[in-house]
């Protein structure tokens, strides 16, 4: 990547616009394999939440079919989407709207 | 349903003891190597191992692949390994256990994709052509209950902000 002197450019309407700002979400997703207990203990283990968020997030999943279980920096981001794959689980990752 | 004594249980000195019978061990300790077969041949009930990150945005995806698909094979087979090796020990430490978590889920994950399981499976048709894949895939899960169960009785208790 490279800086260069602002110039006027005429933007394409709708396309691949870059916010760098806002923020990327990891969102688990409800699959019929994991165990609730299981994706609950994840939960706690990757990200320190107490057990009452870790069974908030992992009944969200259950019973709204995805969660939002952490939000931050790209790099951030993919590197708890890579956890949760290493632990089985259904992550995926957008950036907020 | 709740075993009347725990599969896991941790002693002074931290380490686990696996309650299971010589029958048991012999079928974990085999169990990892059929995982290792379709994991190195790519077979499709693997494709569960490896979720896709961006599924919106092919090129991102393709550079997440490149940048974690083999550690996350590593991963994977590593906790396999480590199943196999230690199925028959009298103790495992905490990071063997949580190897036997992952070998655990390896292979439910595998299983419920050849199986294609659905989220109710607690009954069991006999006449069901898949019973006895079915019949271990409920034993794997009452294990992995039980090591997370047990793995869980090592957290660090957290409190939320009030």
């Amino acid at each position: 990547m490279t800086t260069t002197q602002p110039v006027e450019v005429d933007l394409p309407r709708g396309g691949e616009e870059v916010h760098p700002d806002r923020p990327w979400l990891v969102i688990v997703w409800n699959d019929p394999v994991n165990l609730m207990s299981y994706v609950t203990y994840v939960f706690q283990k990757l990200f320190g939440y107490s057990h009452d968020k870790a069974t908030k997030l992992m009944l969200d999943v259950h019973h709204k079919g995805r969660a939002v279980v952490s939000s931050g920096p790209r790099e951030r981001a993919e590197i708890d989407v890579a956890r949760l794959h290493e632990h089985g689980l259904w992550a995926t990752m957008e950036q907020s709207e | 349903m709740t075993p009347s004594r725990r599969r896991f249980t941790r002693d002074r000195q931290g380490s686990f003891h696996p309650r299971l019978s010589p029958e048991e061990r012999q079928l974990l300790e085999g169990l990892p190597a059929q995982a290792q077969e379709l994991l190195a041949t790519g077979d499709q009930s693997t494709k569960r191992l490896f979720p896709v990150a961006y599924p919106d945005d092919p090129a991102a995806e393709r550079e997440y692949q490149a940048l974690v698909g083999e550690s996350l094979l590593d991963h994977h087979r590593h906790a396999l390994d480590c199943l196999a090796q230690t199925a028959s020990a009298e103790t495992v430490g905490l990071g063997e256990l949580e190897q036997w978590m992952g070998a655990f889920e390896v292979l439910r994950l595998v299983l419920g994709t050849q199986l294609d399981v659905t989220e109710d499976m607690s009954s069991i048709d006999p006449e069901d052509p898949r019973a006895p894949g079915l019949a271990l895939y409920g034993y794997l899960s009452l294990l992995q209950e039980e090591v997370v169960a047990a793995l869980a009785g090592v957290l660090p208790d957290v409190k939320d902000d009030r």
